[in-house]
């Protein structure tokens, strides 16, 4: 490259305006998440295309113990959600303790949303559920369940992990007030997703 | 209204959202014991799912506080492409409509 390219390269670089007003890594996390969102849609709209086409789609889900067990999962997540909002808020203040103790206390309604989850998942696994086969209708009713919500569980997991280490980087001075928030809007996120996903997957299947 | 109050004032807006989806899924929960048609309920559910995330997205993600140009990107691209893939539907119930001649 030339001295010419390199240094227009670097002016051009500097002068740039950021796009919307917002960090350019904040502008990705926007983008990551309608592209995530379209993603969970494509999956969502699968199950019901799925769902729709067999007649003998089983209904499973008892009030107890699997919608009381959404029931509590759904009120974990929502809660890590204010949480994090506590968490963004005391990281923008510059309060780095109050951000830091939420930020883990978001962390651990995750960690507990997951276990929830497994706990959910065992519980149909033990009544005969796999992949591709159960003891009550279209096999196909495991492979779309588990696929969506793992992909769920997939996601819930990387936030408690990006979560850790942005924290740890944060109270090392290595990430800033910023990047707490940008994960929180990922937070957020996976929140809303779960949103959908318990009236397609469990309340439309509910045992009657 | 000092830096204080404006903190207090929109955190407690956070915690009347906070709650409002919490109060929007136990609506949910009470629907799926009805007993509606299956597209009636999911029309339904669908409805209140759209405005826990209406207010997640508002409220949650601050989305409300960034330039129109961001949301403008955005959500119509996102609404646009999801109400694309309702053209699956058509070929749902013509497998469904199809199944009692398969042997």
């Amino acid at each position: 490259m030339s001295d010419t390219h390199a240094t227009m390269g670097h002016v051009g670089g500097v002068m740039e305006a950021s796009p919307f007003s917002i960090p350019s890594k904040k502008l990705v996390m926007w983008l990551f998440i309608i592209s995530d969102a379209v993603t969970f849609g494509a999956c969502l709209f699968a199950y019901g295309f799925l769902k729709n086409a067999s007649p003998d789609w089983p209904e499973p889900f008892k009030f107890s113990p699997s919608i009381l067990n959404v029931m509590l999962m759904t009120f974990v997540l929502v809660s890590s959600s204010l949480t994090m909002i506590i968490a963004a808020r005391a990281a923008k203040g510059g309060d780095k303790p109050t951000a830091l103790r939420w930020t883990f206390i978001t962390v651990a309604g995750g960690i507990l949303f997951a276990l929830l989850h497994m706990r959910e998942w065992f519980g149909l696994i033990g009544e005969g559920v796999r992949l591709f086969q159960n003891p009550w209708g279209s096999p196909m009713f495991g492979a779309t369940f588990f696929a969506i919500t793992g992909l769920h569980l997939t996601h819930v997991i990387g936030g408690v992990i990006a979560l850790t280490v942005v924290a740890l980087g944060y109270k090392r001075g290595r990430y800033n007030a910023d990047d707490i928030e940008i994960w929180s809007l990922y937070w957020h996120f996976v929140d809303l997703v779960w949103m959908f996903v318990v009236p397609m997957v469990y309340l439309l299947n509910v045992a009657r | 209204m000092n830096t204080a109050e404006k903190t207090s004032s929109s955190l407690t807006t956070d915690i009347i959202v906070y709650i409002a989806i919490l109060a929007l899924s136990g609506v949910q929960i009470v629907l799926a014991y009805q007993h509606a048609e299956g597209a009636q309920l999911l029309i339904r559910m669908l409805a209140v799912a759209v405005i826990q995330a209406a207010l997640g997205v508002t409220y949650f993600m601050h989305l409300r506080e960034e330039q129109r140009s961001l949301r403008l990107a955005l959500i119509p691209a996102t609404i646009f492409v999801l109400l694309m893939m309702n053209m699956i539907w058509s070929d749902s119930f013509r497998l469904e409509h199809m199944r009692p001649l398969i042997k």
